[in-house]
């Protein structure tokens, strides 16, 4: 059977890693090859990089990452922020990155998602949705980091995603992210019912019941997690063993 | 020395450090006379069907893979590259396909999420050089719509579950193909990676 993933998810300002991670395995901690080669050796199912790199002259140091990563990491690694057009996708994708994430630019211009995945197949695109529920008790889908609300109803627009030709979903909940109560069990379901492109559930992750909880009552695909694994909170090996032990289909 | 075929198609490079990783010399070209002195032959690629034919055939790259299995020379497809080795795919229309193996590529027929994307585990059907050391259970990474329907049943040598029996490995002679990236499916990825790599050693 298809095995859930386990997704662990590295922040990258200008070639480094952004949160604080401490392992002592690991020489160099803010390196995100150093790191990317740890959490394969751990069992990660695949990897997300993010970038946040504020200046536009800064992103050359990101598709070095991804070359040295792509080099000495034998999982599949996704890499979004800062992608806006076909050319920011195929250097990424030339540099050794399976797959790239959109946000912003692909609600902004949906023909990002189509061509993208006319060009490069739908497997590589993967389309990042920001959810937030209103006063309504509705998911809307925001854009730029979460600031600007674009009033678009986020069931229909991942559909939407799926129509245009996006592989993969990366929802996020905003209201989730960073409380560590886990994910939005509601918003994932919602999603993952909607579409049948799998989905990636993100935000709010704080002990392991609720990675449970988002591959199995949120029905998610996969799980990304960031700081329950950079903080050494729990190993990627503690939590797949956590899953197993609770009937899920894990690979080891 | 390990051919891949460069025909335009998708991320190859990680075949490539795979390879390396492996310690099998290899260059990625589409070069014929190159590909003609290599000891065997790798056919990667993502995409669809139907563009990867055209792109194969515009590089006047068919009889150099038409060659290569007649003289006995390994060949791996991976993916796309094992679907292009069946008659006909039906992505975009039906289109011929290099007609090496007998069968059919068809799009996923099953309930579950199409692409099939993630770690699924391997049912091994036949013994095959391809998986020595590898495990019945063992896990690989797939990512795909369409899979193949081999005629002769007799070449599938793994398969894995996805609500539908996916053709995972098939080998016939000195053709092989998998459905998964073992470029993206780290230990066991290798261990594959190094068994073809031995099947080119035994053959030069």
């Amino acid at each position: 059977m298809l095995k859930k993933r386990i997704i662990p998810c590295l922040d990258v300002r200008d070639g480094r890693v952004v949160k604080g991670i401490n392992f002592v395995d690991i020489k160099d901690a803010g390196d995100p090859v150093e790191l990317a080669k740890f959490y394969d050796q751990e069992g990660a199912d695949e990897l997300i990089f993010l970038d946040i790199t504020a200046s536009h002259e800064k992103r050359d140091t990101m598709i070095e990452v991804v070359k040295q990563t792509a080099k000495q990491v034998f999982i599949p690694f996704t890499v979004g922020g800062g992608i806006k057009s076909i050319d920011d996708m195929r250097n990424i994708l030339r540099a050794g990155a399976d797959k790239v994430s959109i946000n912003t630019p692909a609600i902004l211009n949906k023909k990002l998602i189509t061509e993208g995945a006319k060009i490069f197949g739908s497997q590589c695109i993967v389309v990042a949705i920001d959810a937030k529920k209103n006063e309504n008790g509705n998911y809307e889908a925001y854009i730029n980091g979460g600031r600007v609300n674009t009033g678009l109803e986020v069931i229909s627009w991942a559909k939407e995603v799926e129509a245009c030709g996006a592989g993969e979903i990366l929802l996020t909940s905003m209201d989730c992210d960073g409380t560590k109560d886990g994910y939005d069990l509601e918003l994932t379901r919602l999603v993952s019912e909607a579409v049948s492109i799998p989905v990636i559930a993100s935000g709010g992750v704080g002990n392991l019941e609720h990675l449970y909880e988002g591959l199995v009552e949120g029905k998610a695909q996969a799980a990304l997690a960031a700081s329950i694994f950079h903080y050494g909170t729990y190993s990627i090996r503690e939590g797949k063993q956590y899953l197993i032990d609770k009937g899920v289909d894990i690979r080891w | 020395m390990i051919g891949i075929i460069d025909y335009g198609r998708g991320n190859i490079s990680s075949v490539e450090t795979a390879l390396n990783k492996g310690g099998f010399e290899n260059i990625t070209t589409d070069n014929h006379d190159i590909l003609r002195k290599c000891d065997g032959l790798i056919l990667p690629g993502v995409g669809a069907f139907k563009d990867g034919m055209k792109d194969l055939e515009k590089r006047g790259l068919i009889p150099i893979i038409e060659e290569a299995v007649k003289s006995g020379k390994p060949l791996l497809g991976i993916c796309l590259g094992l679907h292009l080795l069946f008659e006909f795919g039906e992505e975009n229309g039906v289109s011929a396909g290099l007609g090496i193996l007998e069968g059919r590529v068809e799009r996923l027929t099953t309930s579950f999420k199409i692409p099939h994307i993630g770690w699924n585990d391997l049912k091994i059907i036949n013994p095959s050089p391809i998986l020595d050391g590898i495990e019945d259970g063992d896990d690989f990474y797939f990512v795909h719509s369409y899979q193949a329907h081999p005629v002769d049943k007799s070449i599938i040598i793994a398969t894995c579950d996805y609500g539908l029996e996916v053709v995972a490995v098939v080998s016939k002679e000195n053709v092989f193909g998998v459905q998964f990236h073992p470029e993206k499916s780290s230990i066991n990825g290798m261990i594959l990676i190094q068994n073809f790599g031995k099947l080119v050693s035994k053959w030069s």
